[in-house]
């Protein structure tokens, strides 16, 4: 696969990582395939965006390539490589791995998530996790966790606080200064304003925006709300039941899209003036534990074919910074003159010889 | 300060209700019961020798003034809480005229240190290796440890108690199996104290055995659930050291339901200690309760049992006070 | 049903152990309907006789066969479990279920009495109540007075999950089509407790056993009657240990025993099975 933006430095490549949520219980074996087959790049300094609807296996994909899983949900197959990183992060012991986190790759919660020990206050917190990792004196490092508070205009107060005694926007923005005080290398946002009202995510935005571009990280940041992708993402990638769909600059997908599900994602959206009634998309998203043959959109989708419900479409990049997944966007013209499907796909299914 | 203050209230009328329903139980078995200590008395007294009937009739009448079964139904209620309050439960029967306050006085430190001190080392050990269990479950021996003490816990604190006497007074007797303390000791001094240990520790161990099961377990599957709270998750995420995560995330935070459930289970604790004294015959307030039953001593039994409430009721008072240092949350709650 | 039950015993280790201790245990209590002597008669066989083939749990110094005897003492301990049990099950059902489908005030009220239930110091009650009863004392009486105290833990537990009903949305429904409070509680809600209701009766059924035994090793109840404590307690009035008679307190001791961790296990696979969560755990247990 070549770089989406090969002219900058890739912090981040994953490779066809595939993570399933494997469950035995009284005997039987199930499987959710959560993640399936899954490639993207990111670059220095780059947001890059990941949306789709709830349980579309966001949150999975970035728990797996934050290395924070734990069983039933395991990694099958693929691979994560940071830049910072001389091997898959999923071959380092436990030691090594800890002491990566914070200093260069780091992790902004779910809004809505209790990630503050009840019972400690939010200075220990910062010792807890930021302490071992920045290797300062205490009295330093005290130093300069206050100058990181005002630097996004948090008062140093905050540290004394219970989590209890905060609001939700305020612990919030506690977390996100908690996970930046290291100045990562590498954030990952998972859904950090979706708990949040619409006033406070936005100063909440800002302040990630603020925090990113003071730090120069790189970050994925997850959200199903396409408003905020507008504001905050350089790149997007949109998922669907587990794949990647659609890749883009974050205006290219909104001026361009290509998927039908995107299409119909970006339609959806409200337009001021615009009073045109929207569509919904007919049926449900697929069960992961039993997901549709070939293209998982085939049973929605407007455009469907005999061939999307045999073979699943892969990603391809149909100029040089947008990929798309579709067998309708990618017909690829055989040398007979067919066109059909993807040539790549056709082979490995053993339907062209 | 204010909120706490207010929790502090809040604990102070539970403490009150506690007792006035406890207390109020133990009077209405006392009147509702178509039992008359009196004449029970007098029938076990006149059993032994002739008595004359005005003699039955002044004994009848000491005796209800004594037990304060004088007068009408709210005079005797009166009267009832007026003698509670002062400490006032009358002369022991059995012991005559050895006040009932006195006897309780003598008891009660043998049964408040046996309690305290089991009670302390099963909570403080139940619950550690339980907080290790539920974090690392794959150890083989804190798992056997698991189905130990899945088979200790649902059984009574009488039979453990008893097992421990068999095994120790007849199979192997190395350990005084009766008694709080060794007879002719000068009652000061280290040998004194060796020996008030040396026979406290199979009443204790019976009482820690038990106590340590439930809180293992307690503790254990506590923990389980809390590695899977946002705030375990997060910190492990963060490479928090994993000492640290266990003591001061996992286990702390399973501190605040354990000392909850300390306080509800004190009842429950207090019955087995008492019943483990009766086993060993430990000189405190079970052994007197059922010598006092066997003597038909009314004043004594109904003082007992009286004691007993307030002293569960304010050993959760003192709980109920220092928990807030343990969790801040409680207060605002 | 049946379905569940056979995969709990395959799957569940608790459960296949908590159910053969309670088939044996429930085995002796049927085996006192063959016994071939009168339960309550003494000196029918030779005394003080060890275990053989005879008599294999040996006999005591009253005459009786250990055997016999244990099988009519665990049934009336079973009976006696089962019927406390089931009289505090009313109380704590009703107490719970209202206190979770009323909540505010009535909740409070409820539950503040319930915990003061909790924590009073149940055995010297007991003592006292024997104590005014004394010859009067009999078993149902007995069991009349443990189970109006032994209900408010389990009220507790009812509560939390009637709580946790009162919040979904068919309770909000069977208020809107005009179902009475009554109905909503009986019908709708009822049927969910029932699970935490069963396992609780066993947890129920150990507590009132336990404290049975208890009282009546001290002699603090009707020890005419033969249960597991009077066992004990007619042993030890007859200092079997001393004497060399173990087997008259051994096998008592270790059908008890079986019975409290038949019961016990039971209620913890039953618990399990009902709460998702520790299901979850043992899922990633076995990956």
């Amino acid at each position: 696969m070549t770089g989406a933006n090969g002219s900058k430095k890739v912090m981040l490549a994953v490779e066809h990582l595939r993570a399933y949520y494997v469950m035995r219980y009284f005997g039987t074996q199930r499987e959710v395939r959560a993640v399936d087959d899954i490639s993207l790049e990111v670059g220095r300094n780059e947001i890059y965006g990941l949306a789709g609807e709830s349980s579309s296996g966001k949150t999975t994909f970035v728990k797996t390539i934050a290395a924070a899983i734990r069983p039933p949900l395991t990694v099958v197959g693929g691979s994560i490589r940071y830049s910072f990183l001389d091997r898959d992060i999923y071959r380092l012991d436990r030691a090594a791995l800890s002491s990566i986190r914070w200093r260069h790759l780091s992790y902004i919660p779910q809004g809505s998530m209790n990630v503050l020990n009840p019972v400690r206050r939010v200075r220990e917190s910062f010792n807890d996790f930021a302490l071992p990792h920045m290797g300062l004196p205490k009295q330093q490092f005290s130093n300069a966790v206050i100058a990181h508070l005002e630097r996004l205009q948090l008062k140093p107060s905050v540290l004394d606080a219970y989590p209890h005694e905060l609001s939700g926007g305020m612990r919030q923005r506690v977390a996100i200064a908690l996970a930046t005080v290291c100045r990562p290398d590498f954030i990952i946002a998972d859904e950090p304003t979706t708990a949040l009202d619409v006033v406070v995510q936005k100063s909440v935005l800002e302040l990630i925006r603020e925090a990113q571009r003071e730090i120069g990280s790189s970050m994925i940041f997850v959200t199903h709300d396409m408003a905020v992708h507008a504001n905050i993402s350089d790149r997007l990638g949109i998922m669907y039941a587990g794949r990647l769909v659609e890749e883009a600059p974050t205006a290219e997908v909104f001026r361009n899209p290509k998927h039908p599900y995107t299409q119909h994602l970006i339609a959806s959206l409200p337009r001021i003036g615009d009073n045109s009634p929207r569509t919904a998309l007919t049926g449900a998203p697929p069960s992961m534990a039993d997901p549709p043959s070939g293209c998982r959109f085939h049973p929605r989708c407007p455009l469907a074919m005999d061939i999307c419900r045999e073979l699943a479409p892969e990603m391809i990049a149909a100029d040089p910074h947008h990929r798309v997944a579709c067998h309708a966007v990618n017909p690829v013209v055989r040398p007979g003159g067919e066109q059909m499907f993807a040539k790549n796909l056709g082979q490995r299914s053993g339907l062209v010889q | 300060m204010r909120t706490y203050a207010l929790y502090f209230v809040s604990r102070l009328a539970q403490f009150v209700l506690v007792v006035f329903i406890g207390i109020n139980v133990a009077y209405l078995i006392t009147h509702l019961t178509p039992i008359d200590p009196v004449e029970q008395a007098i029938s076990s007294v006149t059993m032994f020798g002739q008595s004359s009937p005005e003699m039955v009739e002044v004994m009848r009448k000491a005796l209800r003034e004594l037990y304060g079964l004088e007068g009408s139904a709210p005079q005797q209620y009166v009267t009832f809480w007026k003698r509670l309050a002062t400490g006032d439960f009358g002369p022991s029967l059995s012991a005559f005229p050895t006040p009932v306050s006195t006897l309780i006085w003598q008891a009660l430190p043998w049964t408040v240190g046996l309690l305290v001190c089991s009670t302390l080392i099963a909570w403080m050990v139940g619950n550690f290796l339980g907080g290790l269990a539920g974090y690392y479950r794959r150890n083989i021996l804190l798992k056997a440890l698991g189905i130990v003490a899945m088979s200790l816990q649902p059984i009574p604190y009488y039979i453990v108690a008893f097992i421990l006497l068999i095994v120790f007074g007849f199979l192997w007797p190395v350990l005084p199996i009766s008694g709080g303390a060794e007879m002719n000791i000068d009652r000061q001094g280290f040998a004194f104290a060796a020996s008030i240990i040396q026979h406290s520790i199979l009443p204790a161990l019976s009482l820690v055995l038990v106590g340590m099961g439930a809180w293992f377990i307690g503790m254990r599957s506590l923990v389980s659930n809390i590695v899977t709270e946002d705030y375990v998750t997060y910190a492990e995420l963060g490479g928090v050291d994993r000492r640290r995560i266990l003591f001061s995330y996992v286990m702390r935070n399973a501190l605040s339901p354990q000392v909850t459930g300390l306080a509800l289970s004190l009842g429950a604790i207090f019955n087995g200690a008492i019943i483990t004294e009766v086993v060993f015959g430990y000189p405190g307030l079970g052994t007197l309760l059922v010598r006092a039953v066997n003597a038909g001593d009314y004043s004594l039994v109904l003082g007992i049992t009286s004691v007993s409430i307030i002293a569960v009721a304010a050993a959760i008072l003192v709980i109920d006070i220092i928990y807030p240092l343990l969790d801040p949350r409680v207060v605002q709650g | 049903m049946l379905k569940i039950v056979r995969d709990l015993f395959r799957y569940n280790r608790e459960f296949a152990l908590g159910t053969i201790l309670i088939l044996v245990v429930f085995g002796f209590a049927v085996a006192s309907f063959f016994s071939p002597y009168p339960p309550l008669d003494s000196y029918v066989v030779p005394p003080d006789v060890p275990p053989s083939w005879a008599y294999p749990f040996g006999t005591n110094s009253r005459g009786q066969d250990v055997f016999w005897q244990l099988t009519l003492a665990i049934r009336n301990s079973l009976l006696f479990g089962l019927s406390v049990a089931l009289m505090s099950r009313i109380l704590s059902l009703l107490i719970g279920l209202v206190a979770g489908y009323a909540g505010g005030v009535v909740d409070r009220v409820l539950m503040t009495i319930n915990d003061t239930f909790v924590v009073i110091p149940l055995f010297p009650i007991l003592v006292l109540f024997f104590f005014m009863m004394h010859d009067q004392m009999s078993w149902p009486l007995l069991a009349i007075a443990m189970a109006s105290l032994g209900w408010p833990y389990d009220a507790r537990l009812i509560r939390s999950v009637a709580l946790s009903l009162r919040t979904r949305e068919f309770t909000a429904m069977s208020v809107f089509s005009g179902m009475s409070a009554r109905q909503i509680l009986v019908e709708e809600h009822l049927p969910y407790v029932l699970p935490i209701v069963f396992s609780t009766t066993l947890n129920n059924m150990n507590w009132s056993i336990g404290l049975e035994v208890t009282l009546s090793v001290i002699g603090f109840t009707n020890i005419e009657t033969p249960t597991i404590g009077t066992m004990i307690y007619w042993a030890n009035q007859h200092t079997a240990m001393v004497a060399g008679v173990w087997w008259w307190i051994v096998f008592p001791v270790a059908l008890v025993i079986m019975a409290f961790l038949g019961l016990y296990l039971l209620s913890v696979s039953m618990n399990e099975y009902i709460d998702p969560r520790s299901r979850l755990m043992r899922m990633d247990s076995k990956v």
